[in-house]
């Protein structure tokens, strides 16, 4: 579960002064569901992710992440989080079992653990061929599939997917829609930004659309169509924001 | 503070280090190849070009001398210069390189000499150019031995003794401890060797691991593990520490192998100087073969230790400020510069250690370092530099966790 309330990230700028990133953000993300963040770029989404991954600190406002407050006790809620984006890269001269098994072992877990945990992992996204060859020398395919066993390791409870598809090829993108789908199906609590129609349509239970830093609307894709009156995802997530604005 | 979540980022950042060329480069093989470098290559030919500037015979133009006929045909008769025919501009000619020395006699210079009134005679050469002031040196000795068979003359004419213009004789002997000389001789050096290789230690591994991570993005990565952000930069930073001691013991065991191979020729190779660590007293005695006191290696490496973790601990903290690892270089190349600039101050001769400058630091210790390799030891100078370096160095780390800890300078972008 998340639970995120008037999250607000302010940056400040030497020439813009202060820039509102996030602006009293505030939506519920519960276990067995996908929450769709859709926005344009620079709308807000990563701020807002990455506070829910503690790796910024909200200005103001705050969240639980499974039940962990993610200001007061940011470590308890790292541990139940899996964050997938794709600014996360893997280390090139490490192996794919070195990199798991590092992760593995700063989420805290048993050598033994890691092995059993690798061994289940691999044979789910069919890793084998690869998993003891160095990451530099893998295809997009080989990476995603590695990034993924990285951020399932530790079996968390939330799942965070921060545009996973940016710049990914047909299948492989087709690949982590499966699988962010499956995450959903065990029980896992999914947070997915992106700012692709065609996906959210797809995947989200709830959507909430974001923009300028600030959560405009939010409901599931029925109630979205409905609220905007218009059926094509595009044009609902035009008339939330207000528009096309200038070009 | 968790101890294994520390390892554990340490272990993986030492696996991944010594799969980086650039860092076993600077961490291990320059180190390891600076001194045979230096001793056989450098040194090698520097006293080849010396050996061949002072076994080459000078060529010598006379200016006058006509009327000193003697004097020019002692001149010509020298084994140790070749007289050559005078051109038009021998001042031209010697800047030119194409004559190594002139030598003007005055008129009625021989004459001059029989009344005891010689005029001076003036011998022209070219300041810096080595093989010039070599043939000068052979001219003035030529003249040095003229005026001594004069003064023998005239005394042989009159009857007295030679001992009446030289009465006594002198001669040097050397009373200071082999590992004196060797001190004085390397101690500026070694230090000097040593805070630059600690240094280029630490700034490869110090790159990698911040900036290079943000620009690859693995940063993100780690930082989405539920490990507190103090252990990441306690085990990214003993990387780093290691990468800059690693330099420093590679170069001194290169140095030592290097030693016993036969450093030979390091400095002043041609006069048969060596190096040797551990050489005893009696081989010492048979010659100037100086030696580093390994007490003193032992001491300095004891000193070195908070410097290191200093190095560490800036290099860590200036380039995870950095967006890319080129821009990190563009910060850490020029650090170099303030790096060597107290090193270098320190081996200049006559720079002693003093109550102030135990507090600089850098200069502090190629200071001490340059007393604890010639043998002496000022405890209460070792113990400031010593204490004055870890409080450098813990501010230095301390700086770097809450570096690490910021939000602007993590995802600067």
């Amino acid at each position: 579960m998340i639970e995120a309330h008037h999250l607000t990230k302010v940056f400040r700028d030497k020439k813009r002064g202060k820039i509102f990133a996030t602006n009293d953000v505030s939506f519920r993300a519960p276990p067995g569901q996908i929450y769709g963040l859709l926005g344009a770029n620079g709308a807000g989404k990563t701020t807002t992710l990455r506070m829910l991954a503690t790796l910024l600190t909200p200005t103001t406002g705050s969240a639980t992440v499974a039940g962990f407050d993610i200001v007061r006790e940011p470590e308890k809620a790292r541990a139940n989080v899996g964050f997938l984006a794709a600014s996360t890269a893997l280390y090139a001269r490490l192996t794919a079992r070195e990199m798991i098994t590092y992760f593995g072992r700063l989420n805290g877990m048993a050598d033994a653990a890691i092995r059993e945990r690798i061994k289940q992992l691999s044979a789910e996204l069919d890793m084998d061929e690869f998993l003891d060859r160095r990451c530099d020398k893998f295809s997009t395919g080989m990476k995603q599939k590695t990034s993924i066993a990285r951020m399932l390791i530790h079996d968390p409870a939330v799942m965070i997917f921060d545009e996973p598809t940016l710049g990914l090829d047909v299948m492989t993108a087709r690949a982590i829609v499966r699988f962010v789908r499956d995450c959903r199906g065990r029980g896992k609590t999914v947070i997915y930004s992106t700012h692709v129609m065609s996906e959210v349509e797809k995947l989200c239970d709830t959507i909430g659309i974001i923009h300028d830093g600030k959560l405009l609307a939010e409901g599931t894709l029925a109630e979205l169509r409905t609220r905007f009156g218009e059926t094509d995802m595009e044009e609902v997530f035009v008339k939330a924001v207000g528009g096309e604005g200038e070009p | 503070m968790n101890l294994r979540n520390i390892v554990t980022v340490y272990l993986k950042e030492l696996r991944d280090s010594l799969r980086d060329r650039r860092t076993l480069m600077s961490t291990i093989f320059i180190p390891a190849l600076v001194m045979p470098l230096l001793t056989f290559g450098v040194g090698k030919i520097m006293s080849g070009v010396i050996k061949t500037a002072r076994e080459d015979i000078p060529t010598v133009a006379i200016i006058g001398g006509d009327d000193s006929p003697a004097v020019v045909a002692a001149l010509k008769k020298s084994d140790k210069m070749k007289v050559v025919e005078k051109p038009t501009d021998y001042e031209k000619a010697i800047g030119d390189k194409q004559l190594k020395v002139a030598i003007n006699l005055p008129a009625g210079f021989e004459a001059g000499l029989k009344v005891g009134a010689a005029p001076a005679v003036k011998v022209y050469y070219y300041q810096g150019e080595l093989k010039s002031e070599n043939g000068a040196r052979v001219v003035e000795r030529f003249l040095t031995d003229l005026r001594e068979q004069t003064v023998a003359d005239r005394l042989t004419e009159h009857a007295l003794p030679k001992t009446l213009a030289r009465p006594f004789e002198f001669q040097r002997e050397n009373v200071a401890r082999p590992e004196k000389v060797g001190g004085n001789l390397f101690g500026g050096f070694v230090p000097y060797l040593i805070i630059i290789l600690c240094f280029s230690g630490a700034m490869y591994p110090a790159m990698d691991l911040t900036a290079g991570e943000k620009e690859r993005g693995t940063m993100e990565t780690l930082l989405c593990s539920p490990v507190a952000r103090v252990d990441i930069v306690l085990g990214k930073f003993l990387m780093v520490l290691t990468g800059s001691l690693s330099a420093m013991c590679f170069m001194l065991i290169s140095m030592g192998v290097t030693a016993a191979v036969g450093g030979s020729l390091m400095i002043g190779g041609a006069t048969t100087t060596r190096m040797a660590v551990g050489t005893t007293p009696a081989q010492a005695a048979t010659g100037p073969i100086p030696m580093i006191d390994p007490m003193g290696l032992v001491g300095v490496l004891g000193m070195v230790f908070p410097v290191a973790v200093m190095f560490a601990a800036v290099a860590f903290t200036v380039a995870l400020f950095a967006k890319s690892y080129k821009e990190a270089q563009s910060y850490l190349a020029p650090m170099m510069i303030v790096v060597i600039l107290p090193a270098v101050i320190g081996m200049l001769p006559g720079i002693d250690l003093n109550a102030r400058l135990a507090f600089v630091p850098l200069l502090n210790l190629s200071l001490v370092c340059k007393e604890m390799l010639s043998g002496v030891w000022h405890w209460h100078y070792i113990a400031i530099i010593f204490g004055s370096s870890c409080v450098y160095a813990a501010v230095a780390l301390s700086l770097a966790v809450r570096m690490f800890k910021r939000e602007d300078v993590i995802f600067r972008a």
